[in-house]
């Protein structure tokens, strides 16, 4: 191995943050599509440990990694579904429902899972980009999951839909104004439904990523907040899809931060780093806040805004 | 759909007329055989005090109301129109009171989404070469690609106005179109608007409560009054003495209350206020301002030269930093101990929003100052027969017309919650009052009822004082009037005797 000094601490980062961010950035485009729309989920957290168990189980029962994407992906359309369809009844909040779904989906995962803590399912496949470098750390940095590509197309389509595309337009519409939505004769709760369900079929995908390729074994400690926090980078990157990217990678970074130092030999207190993200989680919304003002750029059906 | 033996015109204005129109819910009569022709090209208002059939006359033309009796025609040919789509088919359009806009999408946006054929992708430079075209055929314009939320209040109307001609309306209703616009804005909106008219490019009916603009700009009115058509003439041959006797009929107004006393000691001043404004960057500097007992000092301005924000200062909405407030020479810092115990009460902007829990009961609202106290000092448990007591007794002391003291308050028209929120400040002793725009989109009953209390507040020995963006309003009430612009006071003028051309310029910050 060749020895890269301090240097190995940000190239482990960078590698790191592509690895640690695919989830991060998977939850928080479907949260931006759910929230542009109106609704907050709070319950992607409960549909990404199920899509990581369902994506785990499929994958191992059928020998396919991407079937398992698939059935993740389902799986979380149908709990997109549930929250869609309870928020649209009257006198619903959606943020009490987010929570209850949340436990739902870990209690559902734990339950399901048990007999697949075990067993070892094929892996979902990467792309080898560090194939230029000699130094194996380099490599093993810019060892890119097709699902991160995959991301930072969904960001790419999605910011384009929201901006040029007629249904990029009335998705926005829903979600700032219900009164103006209606007087267009358009259908808010339907929307609503369909955007939530779409949200959730990203939060099931980076379930699959969390068990099939990083860490790349389904156990019920999987998650670990990542979909809560997604929920938060949402704010940092004000409801805009592209800035989920960049946020997605800076918490992927952080993510990577223990580990990173770890493998220099710094351990001392490394606890303290692997709750970086958290800080960060923390931090960010500290700082965007204003006693003041109301967040630039947030939805106004938002039911934490109105 | 359309009966008769001609396609209707293709372009231009359309003339609409009604005939008969009446519309019962149940037992109630809303609207009583109302026969009223607008022709093409022309700018009718339509008047009428709260509850008296307006909206009920327009919504049945656009459709939203399926009327019990009566037709229209449009261009001489009878028309059914069964829903709001089909009276968009037939060219009519309506702007609401309230904006219909979308508050984050650009004014761009939010026209090429209200199309009925926007396609699945959109290509902005080709629809932004259609929009440039069409923009090239208005009399005015706004700005196409900043969010509708950025756009002043006038802008904003306008825009309302130009998505009904970007959409193909040729008989436009306007809803009380000038009730969120200053009057400067308002008589640019409907100078444009009448000359469209004129230029015979579309029919306009206005519902509206402003005589002054009714003279302005309209070409005819028609008056109604409990549901019934009890006017019609040419504006050129009324006065507006002429149709306020139409409008209020046989009651009469409540004369104001004549002013009595003399100004006493010195009970709310200023001295060095300073405070950050909305957007954070100016500041707002009242260097000094003192309002006797006794006397009203009005404020005059235009909307968001700093008025809102000394409202929010005095109510301790925003932080000073820096200056003092002192009420009797101690200092106030607006919180409920102090002003509880130096009886200072408020009228803010929107009580619905500044002043009210809407969602809580209209007894509840009533009793926000006095629900927990008991004599001099405060309570724990409520005492709800004694608080309901009081609601019932102030409701219909103040003439507050509520279905029940139990329905939430946010149910109540603009004007009963105005006069809800003054009989809960006007209760008990009362030394300092601070209003701000207290008659905004109030019909006439209620606005001069308010500005009698208002003046009986002051007889009776309060300090008063008033904000307001109408300048007639400080001018009838006041007794010394400031101007503020650009959040500082910049001029000041006994009210006996005060050059409206002098305020006016000083308003408009060129003096």
């Amino acid at each position: 191995m060749t020895d890269l000094g301090l240097w190995a601490v940000p190239v482990a980062i960078l590698g790191g943050a592509i690895r640690v961010s695919t989830p991060f950035l998977f939850v928080s485009l479907g949260e931006v599509l759910t929230e542009r729309a109106g609704r907050i989920n709070l319950g992607l957290e409960g549909t990404l440990v199920f899509g990581a168990m369902a994506g785990y189980a499929v994958a191992y029962e059928s020998g396919s990694a991407w079937a398992g994407v698939l059935a993740a992906a389902l799986a979380g359309v149908i709990f997109g579904l549930l929250h869609g369809l309870i928020c649209s009844l009257p006198k619903v909040n959606d943020i009490a429902i987010g929570i209850a779904l949340m436990l739902l989906g870990t209690g559902l995962a734990f339950f399901f899972g048990t007999p697949y803590v075990q067993p070892v399912a094929p892996r979902l496949p990467a792309i080898d980009l560090g194939f230029w470098s000699g130094i194996p750390q380099v490599q093993a940095a810019l060892t890119v999951n097709v699902l991160f590509l995959v991301g930072i197309a969904l960001a790419l389509g999605m910011a384009w839909m929201l901006r040029a595309t007629r249904i990029g337009l009335i998705l926005r519409v829903v979600g700032d104004s219900t009164d103006a939505a209606r007087a267009m004769g358009l259908r808010p709760n339907a929307i609503r439904i369909a955007a939530t369900a779409t949200g959730g079929a990203f939060a099931g995908v980076a379930g699959a990523y969390l068990s099939l390729f990083y860490p790349g074994a389904w156990s019920q400690g999987i998650s670990s907040g990542q979909g809560l926090m997604a929920v938060a980078l949402v704010i940092f990157a004000r409801w805009n899809p592209l800035n989920c990217v960049w946020a997605a990678l800076l918490f992927g970074g952080a993510g990577a931060l223990g580990p990173a130092l770890q493998s220099v030999g710094l351990s001392d207190g490394y606890y303290l780093y692997y709750a970086a993200p958290y800080v960060l989680t923390l931090g960010v919304l500290i700082a965007t806040s204003s006693p003041n003002r109301a967040t630039a750029g947030a939805p106004g059906e938002l039911s934490i805004t109105k | 759909m359309i009966i008769g033996q001609d396609a209707l015109p293709a372009t231009g204005a359309l003339a609409v007329a009604t005939l008969g129109m009446t519309m019962r819910f149940g037992g109630f009569t809303a609207l009583d055989d109302v026969s009223i022709s607008v022709p093409a090209g022309s700018f009718h208002a339509l008047l009428g005090e709260n509850g008296a059939g307006k909206s009920t006359l327009v919504k049945c033309m656009m459709g939203f109301y399926h009327a019990t009796a009566g037709q229209m025609t449009v261009s001489g040919r009878e028309v059914q129109v069964p829903d709001p789509r089909a009276a968009h088919a037939l060219g009519l359009g309506m702007v609401y009171q309230h904006f219909t806009l979308v508050p984050s999408l650009t004014a761009a946006e939010n026209l090429v989404i209200s199309r009925r054929d926007t396609p699945a992708v959109i290509d902005w430079r080709r629809e932004r070469v259609a929009l440039a075209a069409f923009m090239d055929r208005m009399p005015f314009r706004v700005p196409l690609d900043q969010p509708v939320r950025a756009l002043a209040a006038g802008e904003k109307q306008k825009l309302e106005i130009l998505k009904q001609l970007y959409l193909g309306r040729r008989f436009l209703i306007l809803d009380e179109p000038t009730s969120v616009l200053t009057p400067d804005e308002a008589d640019e909106v409907l100078g444009h608007v009448r000359g469209l008219c004129a230029a015979g490019g579309i029919t306009v009916l206005m519902i509206t409560h402003k005589f002054r603009e009714v003279t302005a700009f309209a070409d005819a009115v028609s008056v109604l009054r409990r549901g019934r058509l009890v006017g019609q003439g040419r504006v050129s041959d009324l006065s507006h003495a002429d149709m306020a006797a139409m409008m209020m009929g046989e009651a009469r107004l409540p004369a104001p209350a004549a002013r009595t006393g003399q100004p006493g000691a010195t009970v709310l001043a200023l001295t060095g206020a300073r405070a950050l404004d909305r957007s954070g960057l100016k500041e707002i500097a009242i260097d000094r301002l003192e309002v006797r007992a006794g006397e009203i000092l009005g404020i005059a301005g235009i909307s968001g030269n700093g008025q809102m924000e000394l409202m929010e200062m005095l109510t301790g909405q925003r932080p000073l930093s820096a200056g003092a407030m002192t009420v009797r020479g101690r200092p106030y810092h607006a919180t409920r101990a102090e002003e509880r115990q130096m009886n200072i009460r408020y009228l803010p902007e929107e009580p619905l929003k500044n002043a009210c829990a809407p969602r809580m009961s209209v007894a509840e609202n009533i009793g926000f100052r006095s629900f927990d106290t008991r004599g001099g000092g405060t309570r724990f448990w409520l005492a709800p027969g004694a608080l309901r007591r009081q609601a019932e007794a102030l409701v219909a002391g103040f003439k507050v017309k509520t279905a029940s003291l139990d329905a939430p308050i946010a149910a109540l028209s603009g004007g009963n919650v105005q006069r809800a929120v003054l009989a809960r400040e006007l209760t008990g002793t009362v030394d300092l009052l601070v209003i701000s725009n207290p008659c905004f989109g109030l019909d006439f009953t209620a606005v001069s009822d308010i500005r009698a209390r208002i003046m009986a507040a002051r007889n009776a020995g309060a300090a008063v004082l008033l904000m307001s963006e109408d300048l007639d309003e400080v001018l009838e009430l006041a007794d010394r009037v400031l101007v503020m612009s650009e959040g500082r006071i910049t001029y000041e003028t006994p009210a006996a005797g005060a050059d409206i051309a002098t305020i006016g310029h000083h308003m408009g910050g060129h003096a």
